[in-house]
């Protein structure tokens, strides 16, 4: 069914991996869908044509649950559950799209943007910038506070740079080098505000046991992680074209 | 005899010194004196708190400090002769007395590495009555008790035990989640430095009722004491055949080992201490699977806190009646509440619920210790409500604190006079939660650090309705987005100390400015 899916709509990222279980139907935003048990809620929903924002989930990974943008309302649950890591069940009946669910996904990117360049959140182009988009959420009311824009630049790597600037911490580079590479060369290093993607014990990516294979810069939803060709004009700029 | 207690509370009180100087001083005037090293009655502002059985039960005497040791032996303590220290019968200290111990029964009596006197004291007879049930019939008599967890969530034991029991899997396990990080608490420590035996008495049948077959204790690395006196108790009951192969004869075997915690907080919920105990790093994991059905190595089991199974083998000993008699409403049982902060008298009160915060603060804590009025009382740990002084006749029950937007959690009380600035206490609430988060998700991550300096601003004075209204927002979002709950919950104390003390903030006086949403 998963193939099937695919050739349909070539372009879709249904947010989680495919399971092959057997089918289960749902309504999503009264939209009937039926897809393979153990699929996410997220996954059905891209199905049904009613696709939820996301920014930590896509499908070439498992779930990880830890950027907050996907959360549904599910009649007969208490709270927000996020999409991605909640499994469908038969004649759920799930809500993409309520007030309340716009103003906690509001709140969410509020936080987002309360730590990332401001001169890099118009006119940028990256799934966040979609999320962005879609929300309609493009500023925050937290004022200064502490950031991590004056993060170094690494740009050991001749093929790609890491900007700790944009990296919104979503782990998705961390676990493409896991799970699609294979490599373990990527980790999230420090607890809470500290959190960061480093490269083995804190190296540069040259001197770490990155491969160059660029799963992470593929997996990454900010350009936080970019392929240096890019820029040739030298890098800063969000949008390769005025660089 | 003498006892001495060996808990680590009295040995950072110098406990040790006052046992060392009774040995001396009882060479010196040539009297045999055997010295019993027991645990502590939680008794804290007595510590060391030495007792002495007579014919008439134990007369204790404390605080001792070394030199007074001479003037003991002076006045004859090793009768329960009268000294300045003399505390009389212990039973009899009203804070004791007036106390429901069905867990703490043992504390500070017993020798805690004793097995006879564990058995001595009705040690084993829960476990020995499990064992002679069918394993199902265990369950059904805890869930029959109302026991909830005591970890924090509540959550109803016997509900996890069915659970785990009716999941088909070729290893299952138990998991003692000892990892004790609310501010205030130590009844965990307790019950594995004062009563080993208890705990691994209650976690063996977790593993009876639930078909596992291998358990870890997961303890906080703050707790050497408890580590050692969990593994020396450990090799006891497998030199005794209560633990190991064929559990004394039958067909059931389990072992267990003693794991040290990873020193964060976030690793004493329960999903983050399943990564931790497989090596990796303490990061949440999102529920569903619940631990219940894949937890450590992707196998059933059962996370239980240490008080939860500390109070299983009295309800397989005197039945689920007899625990369910205790308690008021959905609250069933016994809680052992850490008095701590401002009061007089700091330390352990297992009492049945339905106690109010009056009764503990100022009956058993004899009020604050400076002598001011109680101004609020933060219940639950770091992420529990604060309460002001017109709610103290609120009864310790889950869902009356719940009604309150409050939890009864580990059961840790900080008591705080009216010195207090409730304004720094939500400021730490969210410092504490930026440095705990275990920075997975963006609310907790992003959002503690905020908060902090949201709080900040409006006690400078600047903006302060704007920026009152962005936290009222901020909590919000970490409230119902937050994976887990730390960030889910930090927004409590800071949301009741806004309610109760705004002034505190420098924020007008009536309870919700009519102008915020
Ligand atoms: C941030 C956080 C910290 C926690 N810390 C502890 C802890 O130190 N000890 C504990 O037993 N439970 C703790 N819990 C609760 C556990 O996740 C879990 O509910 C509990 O261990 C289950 O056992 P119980 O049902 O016997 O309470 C914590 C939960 C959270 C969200
Ligand atoms: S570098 Fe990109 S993929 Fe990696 S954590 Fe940051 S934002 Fe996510
Ligand atoms: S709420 Fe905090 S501790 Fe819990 S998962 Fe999110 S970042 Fe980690
Ligand atoms: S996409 Fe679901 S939490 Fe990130």
């Amino acid at each position: 069914m998963w193939s099937e899916l695919r050739a349909l709509r070539e372009d879709v990222d249904y947010g989680t991996p495919p399971r092959d279980g057997e089918a289960v139907t749902l309504t999503v935003d009264g939209v009937p869908v039926t897809v393979a048990a153990g699929s996410s809620v997220m996954l059905a929903a891209a199905a049904a044509g009613r696709p939820v924002v996301k920014l930590c989930a896509t499908d070439m990974l498992e779930a990880f649950g830890s950027c907050r943008v996907c959360l549904v309302e599910i009649e007969g649950r208490r709270g927000f559950p996020a999409s991605c890591t909640t499994p469908v069940e038969p004649g759920m009946a799930v809500r993409t799209d309520t007030p309340r669910l716009a103003e906690l996904r509001a709140g969410v990117m509020e936080l987002y943007l309360s730590d990332f360049p401001a001169e890099d959140v118009l006119g940028g182009w990256s799934e966040l910038h979609e999320v962005i988009a879609t929300t309609g959420v493009s500023s925050h009311r937290y004022g200064p506070g502490e950031n991590h824009l004056a993060a170094p630049v690494d740009d050991s790597n001749p093929y790609f740079l890491f900007d700790p600037a944009k990296c919104i911490v979503c782990s998705r580079c961390v676990r493409a080098c896991e799970e699609v590479q294979g490599t373990f060369a990527l980790t999230i290093q420090g607890r809470g505000f500290e959190s960061k993607v480093v490269a083995s014990q804190g190296e540069p990516f040259l001197d770490s046991e990155c491969v160059s294979c660029g799963a992470c810069v593929q997996a990454c939803p900010t350009q936080s992680l970019v392929e240096k060709s890019l820029f040739e004009g030298g890098y800063r700029s969000a949008d390769p074209a005025q660089a | 005899m003498v006892c001495v207690p060996r808990d680590s509370t009295a040995l950072s009180v110098g406990a040790d010194a006052v046992a060392a100087a009774i040995a001396a001083e009882a060479v010196r005037r040539g009297l045999p004196v055997e010295i019993k090293r027991t645990s502590s009655r939680g008794l804290f502002w007595l510590e060391p708190l030495v007792e002495v059985p007579t014919a008439a039960g134990a007369v204790g005497y404390g605080p001792v400090e070394p030199e007074e040791v001479p003037g003991l032996f002076e006045a004859g303590f090793l009768q329960g002769g009268r000294h300045s220290r003399s505390l009389g019968p212990v039973a009899q200290i009203p804070f004791l007395a007036r106390q429901e111990r069905l867990i703490f029964g043992r504390a500070g009596v017993t020798d805690p590495q004793s097995l006879a006197e564990y058995q001595a004291h009705g040690g084993l007879a829960g476990l020995r009555r499990a064992l002679s049930m069918a394993p199902a019939a265990v369950v059904d008599e805890v869930h029959a008790s109302g026991l909830r967890g005591r970890g924090g969530a509540a959550f109803p034991t016997g509900i996890k035990w069915r659970t785990v029991a009716g999941a088909q899997a070729p290893c299952k396990y138990v998991a003692v989640n000892a990892d004790e990080g609310d501010s205030g608490t130590y009844s965990d420590r307790m019950v594995m430095e004062g009563d080993p035996f208890l705990l691994l008495e209650g976690m063996a049948i977790a593993a009876y009722a639930t078909g596992a077959s291998h358990g870890y204790i997961y303890v906080r690395s703050e707790y050497p004491h408890a580590v050692a006196a969990l593994e020396a108790a450990l090799a006891t009951l497998r030199a005794a055949g209560w633990y190991g192969a064929r559990v004394q004869g039958s067909d059931f075997s389990f072992d267990a080992e003693v794991r040290v915690g990873a020193g964060a907080y976030i690793c004493g919920e329960e999903t983050a201490m399943i990564e931790s105990i497989e090596g990796k790093r303490g990061m949440i994991r999102y529920k569903p699977p619940l631990p219940a059905l894949k937890g450590l190595f992707g196998m059933p089991t059962v996370v239980n806190n240490v008080v939860s199974l500390a109070s299983v083998p009295a309800i397989l000993d005197r039945g689920a009646q007899f625990y369910a008699d205790y308690g008021m409403g959905r609250s069933r049982g016994t809680l052992p509440i850490q008095l701590a902060g401002n009061v007089k008298r700091a330390g352990l009160v297992e009492k049945a619920f339905g106690v109010t915060l009056r009764e503990l603060i100022e009956d058993f804590g004899g009020g604050t210790r400076s002598g001011r009025p109680v101004r609020a009382v933060q219940v639950g740990g770091p992420l529990g409500a604060y309460f002001d002084a017109s709610l103290l006749d609120l009864p310790l029950d889950y869902e009356a604190l719940a009604q309150h937007k409050g939890m009864a959690g580990h059961g840790g009380i900080v008591v705080f006079d009216d010195t207090v600035d409730m304004a720094e206490q939500a400021r730490y609430a969210m410092a504490f939660c930026a440095i705990e988060s275990c920075g997975k998700c963006t609310p907790c991550r992003v959002g503690s650090t905020r908060g902090r300096e949201l709080i900040e601003r409006i006690v400078r004075g600047e903006r302060p309705r704007e920026n009152h209204a962005q936290l009222l927002k901020l909590c919000d979002v970490m409230e119902n987005a937050s994976l887990c709950a730390l960030g889910g919950m930090a927004p409590w104390p800071v949301l009741s100390a806004l309610k109760y003390f705004p002034e505190d903030f420098g924020l007008p006086s009536e309870r919700q400015p009519a102008h915020v949403v």
